[in-house]
């Protein structure tokens, strides 16, 4: 909502001193976010009003060209050339004198041009910078109807003004309008105003000149209309008119279309001009039929729904109801009788008929919001007026007025309440001002406040909403800080600690936490062999190519690597840990009332249709896990690095996590470690599949880990172990396996084997060739052997290791390398 | 060897005189004193020392002294081993100190080598600032709670006062999952886990809730269309917006130092009633001192608290909320959405995993 300072003020008594600082201050104490303080580009020098007093014709060049004398307030006229041809003989206009500077930096100065100095330039509003019109000169009126020639120029046209830009938040419908915001100004500095809409509409004689019909009286619960004519079809906008519209951002059409727009703006209540001689027959307001169609004025061609509201007349729809007027009643520039329209629509009907036809129109948003259905006839007046002051029309027969609103409902507040809600001591006396600054009806009945909202609120509707006026009267800055007393809490649940230990362990461990979007899309899907069918997606994504919601961590951290990689990183390890969507039952979410608790069932209908949403841990490894330096080498990270990526964050966790070969997309076959915890699988650890690399142009080896946390069990509380002080024993074994034997099974048999008196055992060593035979491979361990209460001997240890040994021979066919 | 009855001096026994110790002590010193290093030093040793040097010989003298003149001459035997002994280990000492000065100076190493082998890893700082704004609120009293990102149509709007055709529920906004009607939206905020809370649990209720949120906005330099809040609801007897002012005033100063202040400004939201937008001043502000746009807040809606199953009449609440990335954007300076949210690790990195 744009509001011009000289505006307002034409409705406030603007306290000495206020400034545009002071102004902010107040919107933004109201609740009017300033969104911009807009200027008109500065004019220096000499700009005065100027009256026309001769035109001479210039002729022989290439286009028409006139030399004018202007009085401007000297004894002597001002001799001026000008290209433009829109005036006349005692215009008044506007004129830049030698030594003025328009914006651009265009100065201003006497100068010989087709034969004739030329003292001086007559402007257009868009060399003023006050308008975008520069079909011709700037008109501000004639002869004496307008400010006498010499009178400095800045004022009459604007240049000095300054326009707010106020973001109305969508309960206060009454703000799209000068009305409301005086009264809110006023409110807030403490002003005297007078209300525009405060006006006695004039009682029109004689029968309504039309007759209207409103078949939905829940959805228009007031409509009135005029009939006008002998209305001057050329007869111009006067400058105020369009100067008005212009800061407020609102193109200059016509006088019957700019009168509507402007009264729209100053009262709020939003009207339509129908040209009266296309209307067929009664108006009817009615929803659409089966198969009807409007053309609506932006020369779209709209089918309607049986949810359309539309004003109609014997031909059809000719207008869709508060949004957008029909093509085939438009005011024409051969109009010379109209009908004015101001009705009061409900507004989510409105709403819903702007979003289906995508046409948020001036006239919509406010209807959305919600207008006063008290002001439509003072509105039809004031549009009346207009037109027979600057149009010549006259008001034909009375007014049609259908009327059927409700009586407005009353409020109980008790007066405390306000005090209650803010902790601050509010008195009744306060209460009952404030809520009749807003303009509410208000009285005593017992210890109980009857308030009756103000026909322009719509949005005060229950006690709180009152409450809220109060408090913004008596100023929010009002309320001081005080910390409540909050009773202990428990603090950090056992699954958010875990969360949090597991993308601190990751982190401390060299991964770089990179959350990415959830979208994916079948080609990233299929790329990695993931499944493309049964997913959740949005019927409104962002991107076409990626409407599913992702199941899986890896496309989007597979895109993160790839990103990186794009702009010249080289060793890369990221992790993400968040929420995956799996589908769920395809169950729909019911949509209970609202006016209470949904009973048991609905609830666990409503929670049970929202799918469970797993939360996953993922890492992405390329290039060296260990970087070259002085000490040589770098490590290239590898499978294992992701496999120690999941016991890691097993380890977080407090699960002890064991590992299988596996073999799942998009792993390497040979290369996928399945991760178990009993007997569950929780996720997969190792390299990408070869070709999964080439395609996502992702270098040989990257490595991938996910695994879904939810599916770990809790950690079981740790017990303190006894430590023994007595020396241990070591022993080293070296064990030839067959080489597809999984290391897991050798150690897990030595572990079985060795007994209690086992306290640690380390693989030290791998190493396959001509040594141990074509087709297999030597285990090295390094043993650690303690007893907990006593020196052990040497043929306790060794009893325990052949023991070992021999359990692993048994399960595995280890033989012990001599 | 001597009889037993012979008179017996020890003066005369030429190795226990005084003058055969001392020139045996002078001649060890000078010994000890003249060899060069540690093996010269070994060298030497036995030959003033040793079982066969010329004092632990003259000790075996002693034996056949008569006890009368045994004391005296032990003495003088032992006064004389003593300071070979100490002429020695001094001169060892010295040796060894000049050896280690030598040895140690060649293992010298340039500590000012890198040793970064262990890559650094870091938390994203969207992680790190929700956490920390939790602890802030545990360390209150209140308790983390959560909701689900993909959300049902009515806890993220109808519970919240968020009626059919209010113009947040429209596809322009909202990404709502197929097929019509289905009743799932991904959460435009993170209020529904306030009416979650309210509908599982009962009062008093202190709780926040950090998480992911989705509108449709497309990505540019201050706009995500996946972006993060953090809610806050209180529920109790007699919580007043005061309450809600004190609350927000020590997260502020917690996160944004002791000179944070929070400003009001009304606003409309529908589960709120009255509802505020609030301001932080940030003294800290990477282009000095000012007020920032922070986030939303208000009084919990009558309307809120009965379809949750609570009576309005004898609780009340606040709820507030407010952006992650916006506090990132400005906590830290950093200028460009895009860098938040496009996992470019340079951008990550330099937070570190923070505490």
């Amino acid at each position: 909502m744009r509001v011009p300072v000289s505006w307002l003020s034409e409705h406030v008594d603007l306290p000495a001193g206020t400034g545009v600082e002071e102004l902010d201050t107040a919107f933004v104490r109201q609740g009017l976010e300033v969104e911009a303080v807009l200027r008109a580009p500065e004019t220096t020098g000499p700009l005065v009003v100027g009256r026309v007093l001769e035109i001479e014709e210039l002729t022989g060049f290439k286009k028409p060209i006139r030399y004018c004398q202007v009085d401007v307030g000297n004894e002597a006229p001002q001799g001026i050339v000008c290209g433009a041809r829109n005036f006349a003989v005692d215009d008044l206009v506007v004129v830049a004198l030698p030594g003025a500077v328009l914006p651009g930096d265009f100065a201003i100065a006497a100068r010989t041009t087709y034969g004739h100095v030329s003292d001086g330039m007559i402007c257009s509003s868009r060399e003023l910078g006050v308008g975008e019109d520069h079909d011709g000169i700037l008109v501000l009126g004639r002869g004496t109807d307008g400010p006498a020639p010499g009178t400095p120029a800045a004022s009459v046209v604007g240049t000095d003004d300054v326009v707010f830009d106020l973001e109305v938040t969508t309960d206060r419908g009454y703000c799209m309008a000068i009305r409301g915001i005086a009264r809110e100004v006023a409110g807030a500095l403490g002003a005297d105003w007078r209300d525009p809409a405060a006006a006695t509409p004039p009682a029109w004689s004689g029968e309504p000149a039309w007759t209207v019909e409103v078949e939905d009286s829940r959805r228009c619960d007031r409509f009135s209309m005029i009939a006008m004519e002998g209305l001057d079809p050329t007869a111009p906008s006067p400058w105020w008119l369009r100067r008005r519209l212009a800061q407020s951002g609102i193109r200059s059409i016509s006088l019957a279309v700019d009168v509507t727009n402007l009264v729209m703006v100053e009262l709020g209540q939003p009207m339509h001009a129908f040209d009266r001689g296309a209307v067929r027959g009664p108006i009817v307001v009615r929803t659409a039929r089966a198969g009807e169609r409007l053309a609506t004025l932006d020369g779209v061609d709209r089918a309607l729904d049986a949810d359309d509201l539309l004003i109609t007349d014997s031909s059809g729809p000719i207008g869709l109801a508060g949004v957008m007027g029909g093509a085939s009643t438009e005011i024409s520039d051969g109009t010379t009788a109209v009908l004015l329209e101001a009705a009061h629509w409900e507004p989510t009907g409105i709403a819903r008929g702007v979003r289906r036809h995508k046409l948020p129109s001036e006239a919509a948003k406010r209807f959305e919001r919600g207008t006063d259905p008290d002001i439509t006839v003072v509105a039809v007046a004031r549009a009346a007026a207009l037109l027979a002051e600057y149009g010549g029309a006259s008001v034909v027969g009375g007014v049609v007025d259908g009327d059927t609103r409700a009586p407005r409902p009353q409020i109980a507040l008790v007066p405390d309440r306000p005090s209650r809600t803010a902790g601050i001591p509010i008195s009744t006396d306060q209460v009952v001002d404030a809520l009749r600054i807003v303009g509410a009806v208000v009285e005593l009945e017992g210890d109980r406040l009857l308030v009756t909202p103000p026909s322009w609120r719509p949005d005060l509707t229950d006690p709180a909403d009152l409450v809220e006026e109060v408090v913004r009267a008596i100023g929010y800055d009002e309320i001081p800080a005080v910390l409540p007393i909050v009773p202990p809490g428990r603090g950090l649940t056992p699954t958010q600690r875990r969360r949090r230990s597991i993308g601190r362990a990751l982190a401390e461990a060299g991964y770089v936490e990179s959350p990415a979007y959830p979208f994916v899309g079948r080609a990233a899907l299929e790329t990695l062999g993931l499944p493309t069918e049964g997913l959740l997606t949005l019927r409104n994504p962002l991107s076409e190519e990626e409407p599913a919601l992702r199941t899986s961590l890896l496309p989007g951290l597979l895109a993160t690597l790839a990103r990186n990689l794009g702009r010249g990183q080289r060793d890369l390890a990221v992790f993400e840990h968040g929420a995956v969507f799996p589908p769920g039952d395809g169950s729909v979410a019911p949509l209970p009332a609202v006016d209470r608790r949904p009973d048991d069932g609905t609830l666990a209908a409503l929670l049970g249709a929202v799918p469970a949403q797993p939360w996953h841990v993922g890492v992405a490894l390329a290039g060296n896990r260990e970087p070259r330096g002085w000490w040589g080498p770098g490590r290239p990270a590898v499978w294992a690095d992701a496999v120690q990526a999941a016991r890691l964050v097993a380890a977080a966790a407090g699960v002890e996590l064991t590992v299988r070969a596996g073999d799942r997309a998009p792993w390497h076959p040979g290369r996928c470690a399945e991760l178990l915890v009993g007997e569950t699988v929780v996720g997969h650890a190792g390299e990408l599949h070869p070709r999964v690399c080439t395609a996502l142009e992702l270098p040989a080896r990257t490595s991938v880990m996910e695994l879904n946390v939810d599916e770990l069990p809790g950690r079981p509380v740790a017990q303190g172990p006894s430590i023994s002080a007595v020396p241990p024993v070591r022993m080293d074994a070296a064990l030839v396996v067959a080489e597809d034997r999984p290391e897991a099974d050798v150690r897990a048999a030595l572990t079985a084997g060795a007994g209690e008196l086992l306290e640690d055992l380390r693989l030290f060593d791998l190493y396959t060739g001509p040594q141990v035979g074509k087709g297999r491979r030597s285990l090295a361990y390094a043993f650690v052997f303690r007893a907990p209460d006593r020196t052990l001997t040497g043929e306790e240890a060794q009893a325990a290791f052949d023991a070992a040994v021999a359990a692993a021979t048994e399960a595995t066919g280890a033989v012990l390398r001599g | 060897m001597s009889g037993a009855n012979d008179p017996y001096d020890p003066k005369q026994v030429a190795a226990l005189s005084a003058d055969t110790l001392d020139a045996a002590v002078t001649a060890g010193v000078a010994a000890f004193d003249g060899a060069p290093d540690l093996e010269a030093l070994a060298a030497v040793r036995p030959a003033h020392l040793g079982d066969r040097g010329p004092v632990l010989l003259a000790r075996r003298e002693l034996g056949a002294l008569p006890p009368a003149a045994r004391k005296d001459a032990g003495q003088r035997v032992n006064a004389a081993r003593v300071a070979l002994a100490d002429a020695y280990a001094v001169r060892l000492a010295a040796l060894e100190a000049e050896r280690d000065e030598r040895v140690l100076a060649q293992e010298r190493v340039d500590v000012t080598l890198p040793f970064d082998r262990l890559p650094r890893g870091a938390r994203h700082p969207l992680t790190s600032l929700q956490d920390r704004i939790a602890d802030v609120f545990v360390g209150m009293g209140y308790e983390v709670a959560e909701g689900p990102e993909l959300e049902s149509e009515w806890l993220n709007f109808d519970a919240l006062n968020t009626g059919p055709d209010h113009p947040a529920r429209s596809l322009a906004d909202t990404f709502f999952v197929a097929p019509e009607g289905s009743g799932l939206v991904l959460r435009t905020h993170t209020s529904p886990v306030q009416a979650r809370t309210m509908l599982e649990r009962t009062p008093p209720i202190y709780v926040v809730a950090p998480g992911r949120v989705y509108r449709t906005d497309e990505l540019d330099a201050t706009h995500t269309p996946v972006f993060h809040q953090v809610e806050g609801l209180a529920v109790d007897r007699g919580l007043t917006m005061a309450h809600l002012r004190g609350t927000l005033e020590a997260l502020a100063k917690a996160l944004f130092g002791e000179d944070a202040r929070i400003r009001w400004r009304p606003h409309f939201f529908p589960f709120t009633e009255p509802s505020a937008e609030f301001d932080v001043f940030f003294p800290e502000h990477r282009d000095g001192p000012q007020w920032v746009e922070w986030g939303g807040c208000g009084m919990v809606n009558p309307r809120v608290l009965t379809a949750c199953g609570i009576d309005p009449d004898v609780y009340s609440g606040f709820a507030f909320g407010m952006g992650i990335e916006r506090a990132l954007q400005f906590r830290h300076g950093v200028g460009d959405m895009r860098d938040i949210v496009e996992g470019d690790v340079r951008f990550t990195t330099v937070f570190g995993v923070e505490q």
